[in-house]
Formats: C-alpha cells, sequence, structure tokens
C-alpha cells in the first residue's frame, strides 16, 4: 500500500489550513500524526480519506486519487473524534451491520470482541452513550474494518486511562496479527511514543518533520551547565529553547548530535540529554516570542 | 519502564544481554518473539526487531529459520568478558569520582569491599 500525498492546499476562506504540503506513505507502520490545535491535522486526514476535495492538490492510493472513487475508500477507514459515520438513532449492534455492508473486510467476531472488552453493549442507542464509550465504539469500528490504511483522529478522547491502554493493546495486537498501516493522531504524545515507528509532523499547515521515531528523538538534546559555557557551545547550532536556573543553563538545540558534538560537551564540562518526543515536541511548534 | 536517555531498542537488547549474564536465560533456549516482546513493553514489534537484530550482530542471538531466535553457545562467556573490559571505566570511575566528591577515602572504599567480599564468600 502507498499514500501519495501531493501538493495540498487547503483554503478556507482567508485562512489557509495546509499549505502545500507533500508527503509519501509506504509499507506497513503505525505513524503518528502529531500537531497542535489548528495544524491542519484533522483537514488533512480529511483529505486523505477523500471525505473532502482539497483546493489544490491530490491524493492517491496505489496511483489512484482517492477523492470520489469508492473502490479505493473502501480500502481506508478514518475514524473521527464521535464515531461520527453513525446514526444516533442507532442502536450498537445495528452500526455493526451497517459497517459489515460497507467494509469488504469487515470482522465481526473482533468488533465484538472489542466492545465487550471496552464494556459497550450491543442493544445500547448510540445517542446515549458516554463520550468515552462512543469513542471506544469508534475505536471498535476502526479496527474491526482491517482496512489497508486505518486512521484514528484523537479517538482516545473521553477515555480513561485503563481504556487507552486496552486501546494501545488492541491496536498493536492487530497491527502484529494483520501487519498494515495505522496513522494516529493524538495529543497524548509520551503515551503512543513507544509504539510509532514514524512521525509525521504538521505545524500551520505545513509539513515540519516526516520519519523514524529514533531518527526524530535523536535530532534533540538538552545542553546544561554553566551559562556562559553553553551560550558559547551552542554558537552556530540550532537553539529551540532556553532555560535558566541561576547561573546554570539548558540550551534545547536541534540537528545533528554526533560523537564530535558528544565529545566537545564533555570537554566543555556541559551534560547532554535527549528531550525524548514530547519535550521534542513542544519546543519546535511552541509560540515564537516575536 | 524505560529512560528517556537510551534508544528503546537498545535497553531492550541490554535487557536481553543481562538475562543471560544473570542465568534467565540459558544458552541455547529459545528467545521470546518480537511480538512477545512488543505486546509486553507497548512498544513497536519494529523495535524489538532492532533489539533482536544488534544481539545477532553481536553474536549474542541467532535465528532459527521459521522457528525464532535462540542464545547462542558460549554468549554469556562472551557477555562476560565484554562487561569485565568497560566495568573500571563505565561503572566504577564516576562512583570513584562521587565517592571523592563526598569525601570517602580510598582506605574507607577498600575496607568497605573486603568486608563485603568477606561476607559472601563466606556463605
Amino acid at each position: 500500500m502507498n499514500i501519495e500525498i501531493r501538493n495540498i492546499h487547503q483554503r478556507f476562506g482567508d485562512t489557509i489550513a495546509l499549505n502545500d504540503l507533500s508527503l509519501s506513505i509506504e509499507g506497513t507502520k503505525i505513524i503518528g500524526l502529531l500537531g497542535r490545535n489548528g495544524s491542519g491535522k484533522s483537514t488533512l486526514l480529511n483529505i486523505i480519506a477523500g471525505f473532502r476535495k482539497p483546493t489544490s492538490g491530490k491524493v492517491l492510493m496505489d496511483g489512484e486519487p482517492v477523492f470520489e472513487n469508492g473502490r479505493i475508500t473502501e480500502r481506508l477507514a478514518l475514524i473521527r473524534e464521535v464515531g461520527d459515520t453513525v446514526e444516533d438513532s442507532e442502536k450498537v449492534e445495528e452500526a455493526l451491520r451497517y459497517a459489515a455492508y460497507l467494509r469488504p473486510n469487515w470482522n465481526d467476531e473482533r468488533a465484538r470482541y472489542l466492545l465487550d472488552r471496552f464494556e459497550v453493549s450491543l442493544k445500547s442507542k448510540i445517542s446515549s452513550l458516554s463520550r468515552g464509550r462512543r469513542s471506544a465504539l469508534g475505536i471498535a469500528l476502526g479496527l474491526a474494518a482491517q482496512a489497508d490504511l486505518t486512521m484514528l483522529d484523537e479517538t482516545y478522547l473521553g477515555l480513561d486511562a485503563p481504556s487507552r491502554y486496552l486501546f494501545y493493546d488492541e491496536l498493536l495486537q492487530d497491527y502484529m496479527n494483520q501487519p498494515r498501516t495505522f496513522i494516529l493522531s493524538s495529543h497524548l504524545i509520551e503515551e503512543i511514543a513507544r509504539f510509532l515507528e514514524d512521525i509525521v509532523i504538521i505545524d500551520h499547515g505545513k509539513l515540519m518533520f516526516h520519519g523514524n521515531t529514533e531518527q526524530f528523538v535523536s535530532q534533540g538534546a538538552a545542553v546544561t551547565g554553566n551559562a556562559a559555557d553553553v551560550d558559547r557551545f551552542v554558537v552556530g547550532k540550532k537553539v529551540i529553547g532556553e532555560r535558566q536556573l541561576g547561573r546554570t543553563k539548558s540550551a534545547m538545540v536541534y540537528g545533528e548530535i554526533n560523537i564530535g558534538f558528544l565529545e566537545q560537551a564533555s570537554t566543555d564540562g556541559l551534560d547532554v540529554e535527549s528531550l525524548g518526543v514530547q519535550d521534542l515536541f513542544v519546543y519546535l511548534t511552541q509560540p515564537k516570542d516575536e | 519502564m524505560f529512560d528517556d536517555q537510551q534508544p528503546i531498542y537498545r535497553q531492550i537488547a541490554d535487557q536481553i544481554r543481562q538475562d543471560i549474564l544473570g542465568g534467565r536465560l540459558e544458552e541455547e533456549e529459545q528467545v521470546m518473539s518480537t511480538n512477545q516482546y512488543a505486546a509486553f513493553y507497548r512498544i513497536n514489534p519494529a523495535t524489538a526487531q532492532k533489539a533482536f537484530q544488534n544481539l545477532v550482530d553481536d553474536g549474542v542471538l541467532y535465528k532459527k529459520r521459521g522457528i525464532g531466535m535462540f542464545v547462542q553457545a558460549g554468549a554469556r562467556a562472551k557477555l562476560q568478558e565484554e562487561h569485565r573490559a568497560s566495568f573500571f571505566g563505565q561503572r566504577l570511575d564516576p562512583i570513584l569520582t562521587e565517592a571523592r566528591v563526598i569525601g570517602i577515602s580510598a582506605a574507607d572504599l577498600i575496607a568497605y569491599i573486603s568486608l563485603k567480599q568477606g561476607k559472601d564468600s563466606g556463605q
């Protein structure tokens, strides 16, 4: 499976939601889509799913356009915040029947198992479900669709911590039993970073990073020590954040952290620590002062 | 479960090395699969795969096609030797530095080690 996102522009009136975004996704991976609120994540997922035609640019799946292409869109599943593909007046079991009709690879047993684990009753009316149970229904519908590309857009909302961990376990099981591509958008970066093979970061409608998660983490470091030494050390390096406590200063550096970098820091008596996915993301996307 | 300072694959590989050193994994014993590691630690299976590859490259594990990963014969002695080589520089030096900073003398350290070793061998 391969997804080609080519030069997507999306305008909403005067607002530019996506700005010349190109991205290519291949193979079977769990990919994290990270970005601040309003960065364009949901718009992008809607366009990939063929729910929306972008102002310009296109999305191809295995070489075919996704927009208004039923043969392609049945291979994609996008689960949004509140499992909104189902009617509120229906019961959960009716939503399953509808999904079974729509989805060529529908796995009814899997759906019922997941609903049972999340304690969602088949007889419940969808309108009566709590936010967390609605999210769980979305997850069950999304995973049981067994689509080639499954996109889960902040589906964790309303789920308490035990339910989220259940979701992560079931997602991993699904991925291992039947390797396919998942795109997950979430603000709970710390929780999901460990099982993301790749990361895509969008900021202000533009692609900021796409690549392997470990590679991303290896590009960020906090350099800490005497303020004057730190200032001297970071000359010519990309500093994405600073914190100071008395005479001690930490500078967050983004770029290649190689042996030379580490040896120089050690010679200068400075500590170098990894930032981790979440902190690095925060420093890279935080509002700039100017 | 993991610290941020080391890539997770390396922490898993180190853990398996420790398991072999400590006798929790025997030579020629089969290691849990990448999927089992992934499910247990909630990590991407590719990360577990990378840890295994690292250990295969180092001659600690080997792959039996279609069956899984096994601990290489002689892996324990090999790991012991590697860890002995790095023990003084990587493990002991930071402790000696700390001892100096807080004012523990060499004589205190030697006395403590003799006492501990005496106890251990006396058991």
